[in-house]
């Protein structure tokens, strides 16, 4: 170590870390490495290969799957996303609004409450009213527990924004329509799209509410996932798992850099 | 003039926030509260008619000549959940603070490296985080492989299907959880603090327990609230690592819901893990509150 000793180093602190980026991404990376082992053994490297993803790709089952899970996010993240605009827009612009900790509260509601016990109150829910939309109740349960990561980031966002901006739009005359759409929300778009990628993820992601919601028909790829890992481990199941974490792990970088590139 | 209509256009922009997470959200929690309350139905769903037995189930199971006798089956999942969630706290704590300890000492730009690095994995499917530790646990994975490759070893450990294997499972899961928080209790910290500390004659270690840990300590209560409450109710890292010989409570209750159809059994032990929750909640609201938000000197 050339650099002298920081006052705050403390003996064995960096191997920890070291440790535990290791453990944090091991597990991944070994499960990227035998998606494209050649052979079935899941500790035997046989060379390179893409047969699993061509036999996954080829696989009707998996397709459907996977529309279900892509046509869900999709309406989840703008339902959930539009939501959140609105009700953060309200609570950090609007000085008339009383009760703003409660709402607040609401808002981040879905985060407190356990998935497991969201998900049965949701399933009965649906049962007890009789409604039964196929992926549409899934696109509701989605949108319920998507309003908070949404809005997080754009309360953030919104939150750290110069509110002169706004002022001096208003002050030249621009009504209150003119300066949401020309001012704030291009200011806000950052917060946005960081929010609604993230809604977006989590509804790609999202497991035990789906299964406990979904009707036959409604299989997302999570669902499907799981319904093979209990059969037992194929070398599929690791090429479509590869699949959906190189996809998270894109959307998350990009969202980062999103929020990131436009910090004021 | 602040009409009713005026009220309401204040408000226009929060009802779709509240209406969808009243109707879908609170509603149905309160549905299943009911539920708890009420008789379960012979195929799924319940009956309209008063009863306390979804809870007296938790504790007392009727015999043959319909005598209620004491039944700790229940009791035992709970407390295995329970001890499984407290070993996942402390494993997430023991790793976690060194971690966060070492990130809030480095210069600012590695430090956002390092936070990028540990949210990742978080947005990734946990389905998927959790099934690569099969890859590694089960009898022919990597782990057993190793050793045996190497003659540690003639017969495979078993690890994969354990009490442990979920620990580690949920250790994994939530350790992000904890890091976080006591980061960004870490990253205010006043290094002249510990300067001082070090002037007075403390080492590195006395400095650590007497100033840094204290000043830590809202980070880690938050951290271990965060790691508690999922790991509590989990569900994928005990049906997949644990194998269904170590029922949790979220796979009991899902299994209410499920095979088992006695859904207002399942509702009442939902009521159960909510309470523990809110507990948590309340405890953690009514010590930030005391601490007016942090640790004051």
């Amino acid at each position: 170590m050339t650099r002298s000793r920081d006052i705050r180093w403390l003996p064995g602190f960096s191997w920890v870390t070291l440790f535990f980026f290791v453990f944090l991404y091991a597990p991944l990376i070994i499960l990227v490495v035998f998606s494209f082992n050649a052979s079935r053994s899941a500790t035997v490297w046989a060379g390179f290969s893409f047969e699993w993803y061509t036999k996954a790709f080829a696989n009707d089952d998996i397709q459907r799957a996977a529309t279900n899970s892509v046509i869900i996010a999709i309406f989840a993240t703008i339902a959930a996303t539009t939501i959140a605009t609105m009700a953060a827009l309200t609570l950090s612009r609007n000085k008339r609004v009383k009760g703003k900790p409660v709402f607040g509260g609401v808002l981040i509601f879905p985060l407190m409450i356990p998935e497991i016990v969201t998900a049965v109150a949701t399933l009965t829910f649906f049962a007890a009213i009789g409604l039964s939309l196929g992926l549409g109740n899934i696109i509701i349960a989605h949108t319920v527990f998507c309003i908070p990561f949404a809005y997080l980031p754009i309360r953030a966002r919104l939150d750290g924004m110069d509110e002169s901006l706004e002022a001096a739009a208003q002050d030249l005359y621009a009504s209150k329509f003119t300066t949401l759409r020309l001012i704030t929300l291009p200011l806000l778009m950052p917060g946005i799209v960081s929010g609604a990628m993230l809604a977006f993820i989590i509804s790609l992601d999202d497991f035990i509410i789906t299964l406990m919601v979904a009707e036959a028909g409604s299989t997302t790829l999570p669902i499907y996932i799981y319904s093979l890992v209990r059969i037992g481990i194929t070398p599929e199941v690791n090429a479509v798992s590869t699949v959906l974490l190189g996809f998270s792990v894109i959307v998350v970088t990009l969202s980062y850099v999103i929020g990131k590139k436009n910090k004021t | 003039m602040s009409s009713i209509a005026e009220k309401l256009r204040v408000y226009t922009g929060l009802m779709p926030a509240v209406f969808v997470i009243g109707v879908f959200m609170i509603v149905p929690i309160m549905i299943i509260f009911v539920y708890s309350f009420l008789v379960a139905g012979d195929f799924g769903g319940v009956k309209p008619k008063f009863s306390t037995d979804a809870y007296v189930q938790l504790l007392f199971q009727k015999n043959l000549f319909d005598v209620s006798e004491f039944n700790p089956a229940y009791l035992i999942i709970a407390f295995r959940s329970l001890w499984i969630a407290v070993v996942t706290v402390l494993g997430c704590l023991l790793l976690g603070f060194p971690v966060a300890y070492y990130i809030a000492s480095q210069p600012e730009d590695r430090r956002n490296l390092f936070l990028l690095l540990i949210t990742i994995p978080f947005w990734t499917n946990l389905l998927v985080r959790t099934y690569c530790w099969i890859l590694v646990l089960r009898d022919t994975g990597l782990i057993n492989g190793a050793l045996i490759n190497m003659g540690l070893i003639d017969e495979p450990l078993t690890l994969l299907y354990t009490e442990g294997a979920v620990a580690l499972g949920l250790i994994y899961t939530y350790v992000p959880f904890m890091v976080l928080p006591i980061y960004a209790a870490l990253e205010r910290l006043d290094v002249r603090l510990i300067e001082a500390s070090r002037d007075l004659y403390a080492n590195r270690w006395v400095t650590l327990r007497h100033v840094v840990v204290p000043l830590a300590m809202p980070g880690m209560i938050a951290g271990s609230i965060l790691v508690f409450i999922p790991a509590l109710g989990a569900f994928i890292a005990p049906d997949l690592l644990g194998g269904g010989k170590n029922l949790m409570l979220g796979s009991l209750v899902q299994l209410q819901f499920s095979s088992a159809r006695n859904w207002p059994f399942g509702a009442a032990l939902s009521m159960v893990i909510m309470a523990v929750v809110l507990l948590c909640l309340y405890a953690y609201a009514r010590n930030v509150r005391k601490n007016g938000g942090g640790v004051q000197h």
